[in-house]
């Protein structure tokens, strides 16, 4: 690769052709100072808050708009430089609403340490929020948008458009008008907005953040009438600490649940109980589509089948995809199936009135928010998840309640619907649901664990766009035969606008698949929009080296294999795709504009 | 009564019909020719940045690409500028004949008029000359054709790369840079975009020489201009002068007697005060000049009866609406600056704020994304450092 030379900081630096300024100054060790700049995303160019000093050149050079060129000298700390950020960072304060300290970013905001480290004080220029017509759109049961908040560096458009390729939230008008927007300026809640929150995970101050129920879950736990349950998504505990001081990779499944009971939590439960629950069910519907397909020729039969796991996956098909709805599979998502199954098998189980149970979940995702709110779901004759929190939600809980996290000891789940194999922690991970799910079809089809070595299903890991691998069943069950020598073929895939690409080749009948896994979010749920802040590709690879090393050291690795599922169908359900599932575990979609 | 110290001209307007002859002879001349001639002729960009023409298509020449465009930027939005309307009223033809030179040398099959959304009355005679000239082009057996793309009213299209943009259906918005259009411009393929009048006069240039064009003009800016003058002056309109005069003599052709300020080259541009008039000349920039302000033409005379405060307010409102939004200093910063000098002078800011703003002003200058909101500084800073009393009091 073709190397230029250049100076930054009176420093000879030596880099790839084709780095921008910014970049190239990162190999020196020196930091840059950005907002509108984010590494999952295109540059955009447009704070000015990076902007360097080229000797010789009396503009300013954005630093991470500009490709380095040979001979370069840059200063990214002149006098001229610190002014004209000071400015830059002034202006942008003079338009923002500054209650910092009743701000929910109150600490985490971009925009509010930038200030602090430039020392933005009193003489400053005139504030123009008092001018403005703002508007706070809290009409979204997991998003609110505050645009009193915005700066416009466009990372939530840039994120909607090109990692999500949504376009639910764009520019609009201009000049001092300028301002982040919807579909004819509709809130969120009625445009074509997946909840999938990557947008809130990117906006550097309090402008987009997730509609918080930390004081409905306070009220809650200290109700002496309720009976407070709480389930855990696969990708909370590899990615929980983060936010309690620790490193990106930190599986601490086991402070979790000790944080959980101090919190107040009566029963505290694992969604990987109804990860392992979903794999049986979407496994058996999956095998179901393919004998009505390959043995009845039955025509209303609809392949490839894809995972209904993600919330923001569902509402985008929805939306963009409604003639592929009868392709989604009907099961619902773990946390739905866990919260229908806490307010009928479980309330008898522990003899308390459905009535009094409070069912509260922690995801890493904004949009399940939204799909415990979905009318469709209230199987069990009331509200089958009552209240929803983001890991960051959680970890502010566990700091209010004066929790040294790091030093809590490790304790276990109560059961029931607690246990679960290692197949429903790779949930978390782009791949997981579909590597799950072969483990146990493979198994229930040939008797046989699935051909890969250590049941490490590899080809579907990963941060690949697209996944595809096939699977060629052989040696079948006498029930089964029809499937002799059939080659399954999947896809995995994540991200929206990745999904939308997969979509396209379906339709176009390109891609014969019979199985795809979409996650709404880059990497799957362990990139989810209810994630620690900050999020990159490489944070991403931490946690999902920490879930398939979950994984590899469970003693259980298949869903079928868990105990509990397997009691929980003697017991209760007594099939899968059975009556009992039918009502309580499956559910059906509604098809939605395109706005 | 006005004087006339200035030599007016009639290269551009002139009516002449000799596309086809021009054509043929550029036809047969190896393109490395053609833009020599033009880099001889000394023609930089008319509509106000002044680029080298010739060096313009030299790049665009040289760019790597099967696909490429010439584009005419007809989106002149500069206030007080309303040159390139006649151009394209009355000699449409040799702007083209310029874009056709163009193509060949740089290789283009397809051409594009950007042409300012309220100028759309010219559409039809536009469109009746460019079905003429697609004639003239199977003629001399030239594979170029022209369109004409109809702009919505925005001033920050008139940016080459914001009118890229919008022209590829996106928001008007400007891009980083580099790229430059040479090298990625519409549809990210080498693009030579030019200004309406910097076409017509390389019509003069490829049927007289590029000799003559340079006979014109002082050295750094070499040939004649189109100005739009208007104000205060009793003979407003459009003039071609020789370039490079000083600003005194084009105040004793064209100002009435009472001229107390001369801003050059719309909001934009810069302000001149009465006491600088004999030391400014009109044209680009350049070593032996001295100081020197370039113009895309538009020439606005002040005369004593006018508010400096007004003028200003004016500009400042018409960049607050104007400006894309996009880039921080040019949204916040100009909203401050109008803001600002309303405060000050309604005394709700002491009259230090001033400096305050001039800094900011340079900030902006030297931090902005593009040419709109680099060159605010340009009028805010010499309107208020030269009439400062006007500001407060």
């Amino acid at each position: 690769m073709n190397k230029v030379n250049l100076v930054i900081d009176h420093i000879e630096v030596s880099v790839a052709q084709g780095l921008n300024i910014l970049e190239a100054a990162k190999q020196l060790k020196i930091r840059i100072p950005t907002l509108c700049y984010h590494e999952d995303l295109c540059v955009a160019g447009n704070c000015r808050v990076c902007v360097v000093e080229q000797v010789g050149s009396d503009r300013l050079l954005p630093a991470c708009a500009t490709p380095v060129a040979e001979g370069m000298e840059i200063l990214t700390n002149s006098l001229k430089v610190r002014n004209a950020r000071k400015s830059v960072i002034d202006l942008l304060v003079s338009e923002h609403r500054a209650e910092c300290t009743r701000c929910y970013k109150n600490g985490e905001c971009e925009l509010q340490s930038l200030s602090s480290e430039y020392l933005i004080g009193e003489d400053t220029y005139i504030d123009l929020v008092p001018l403005k017509n703002y508007s706070i759109d809290y009409f979204s049961p997991s998003i609110i948008k505050d645009d009193s908040k915005c700066i416009r560096c466009q990372r939530c458009v840039r994120t909607c458009d090109y990692l999500q390729d949504i376009g639910a939230l764009t520019v609009a008008h201009k000049g001092k008008d300028m301002k982040i927007s919807s579909f004819f300026e509709k809130p969120m809640y009625e445009v074509v907005c997946t909840n999938c929150g990557q947008c809130v995970n990117r906006c550097p101050t309090g402008a987009l953040i997730e509609r918080n129920y930390i004081d409905e879950v306070w009220t809650a736990i200290n109700d002496p009438k309720k009976h407070l349950v709480v389930q855990t998504a696969p990708a909370v505990r590899i990615a929980l600490g983060e936010v309690l001081g620790m490193k990106p990779g930190n599986i601490v499944t086991g402070k979790m649940v000790a944080a959980l009971r101090r919190l107040g939590f009566d029963s505290v439960l694992d969604t990987d109980f109804t990860a392992d629950l979903t794999i049986i069910e979407e496994g058996n519907e999956l095998l179901k589509r393919l004998k009505g397909a390959l043995v009845d020729n039955n025509p209303d039969v609809n392949l490839p089948m894809t995972t209904s796991c993600s919330p923001g996956w569902i509402k985008y098909v929805e939306h963009m995809y409604p003639e592929y709805l009868p392709n989604v599979s009907t099961a619902k998502s773990p946390q739905q199936m866990f919260g229908a199954l806490v307010k009928t098998y479980y309330a008898k189980k522990v003899k308390i009135d459905p009535e009094n149970i409070v069912s509260v979940s922690i995801m890493p995702c904004t949009a399940k928010k939204y799909e415990a709110n979905r009318p469709e779901m209230q199987a069990s004759g009331y509200r089958d998840v009552d209240l929803v929190l983001t890991t960051r939600e959680f970890a502010r809980m566990i700091k209010q309640a004066g929790i040294n996290f790091e030093a809590l000891e490790n304790e276990e789940f109560d059961s029931f619907m607690g246990t679960s194999s290692g197949a429903a922690v790779i949930f978390g991970a782009s791949g997981g649901v579909m590597e799950a799910a072969l483990r146990t079809a493979y198994e229930i089809v040939t008797g046989k664990e699935v051909p890969f070595d250590g049941l490490n299903i590899t080809p579907v890991r990963g941060m690949e766009e697209v996944k595809e691998a096939t699977i060629k069943i052989e040696n079948t069950l006498p029930d089964w035969s029809f499937l002799e020598g059939v080659e399954l073929k999947t896809c995995v895939t994540h991200s929206l606008a990745n999904a939308k690409k997969v979509m396209d080749s379906v339709k176009k009948g390109e891609a014969q698949y019979h199985f795809i896994e979409v996650m709404a979010c880059p990497g799957g749920c362990l990139g989810g929009g209810g994630q620690p802040i900050p999020t990159n590709l490489e944070i991403r690879r931490e946690r999902s080296k920490a879930i398939y090393q979950e994984d590899a050291g469970k003693p259980i690795r298949k869903s079928h294999e868990n105990p509990e599922v397997v009691k929980l169908y003697d017991e209760f359900l007594k099939e899968p795709l059975g009556n009992k599932s039918h009502e309580l575990l499956h559910t059906s979609y509604v098809r939605r504009n395109r706005y | 009564m006005s004087k006339k110290n200035l030599k007016r001209l009639d290269l551009i307007f002139k009516n002449e019909y000799d596309g086809e002859h021009i054509l043929m002879k550029t036809m047969e001349k190896p393109n490395q020719e053609i833009v020599n001639e033009l880099i001889i002729s000394g023609l930089k960009g008319r509509g106000g940045a002044g680029y080298p023409t010739g060096l313009k298509w030299k790049l665009a020449s040289e760019a790597a690409g099967d696909i490429k465009y010439v584009i005419c930027n007809a989106d002149e939005g500069e206030p007080g500028t309303f040159k390139d309307r006649e151009i394209l009223t009355q000699v449409p033809h040799k702007v083209l004949i310029g874009m056709a030179v163009c193509a060949k040398v740089i290789g283009a099959h397809e051409g594009f008029i950007y042409l300012r959304g309220e100028y759309k009355f010219l559409m039809d005679s536009l469109l009746e000359v460019i079905d003429d000239f697609h004639v003239l082009m199977n003629k001399v057996g030239l594979d170029f054709r022209v369109k004409i793309f109809k702009g919505s009213g925005a001033y920050i299209c008139g940016e080459e790369s914001a009118l890229f943009e919008s022209m590829e259906g996106h928001r008007g918005e400007p891009r980083n840079k580099p790229p430059y259009p040479t090298q990625a411009g519409y549809r990210n393929m080498p693009t030579v975009i030019n200004n309406v009048e910097t076409l017509a006069h390389t019509y003069s240039i490829f049927k007289y020489g590029s000799e003559k064009f340079r006979d014109l003009g002082v050295q750094d800016s070499r040939g004649s201009k189109v100005f739009s003058v208007s104000g205060d002056t009793p003979i407003p309109g459009i003039y071609e002068l020789e370039f490079g005069m000083s600003l005194q003599k084009f105040v004793e052709d064209f100002g009435d007697g009472d001229s107390k300020a001369v801003q050059v080259g719309g909001a934009s541009g810069f302000c001149v005060p009465r006491k600088r008039f004999d030391k400014t000349m009109i044209g680009y920039q350049g070593k032996l000049t001295g100081v020197s302000l370039p113009t895309g033409g538009s020439m606005m005379i002040f005369n004593s009866s006018r508010s400096m405060y007004n003028v200003l307010h004016n500009y400042l409102e018409f960049f607050v609406e104007e400006s894309c939004g996009q880039c921080t200093p040019c949204r916040v910063g100009t909203q401050q600056l109008l803001l600002g000098i309303e405060a000050v002078k309604k005394g709700q800011r002491p009259s230090d704020y001033l400096d305050k703003l001039l800094s900011l002003a340079e900030n902006m200058r030297v931090t902005s994304k593009c040419g709109l909101g680099q060159s605010v500084a340009n009028s805010f800073s010499s309107i208020v450092e030269n009439f400062k009393e006007e500001m407060i009091y």
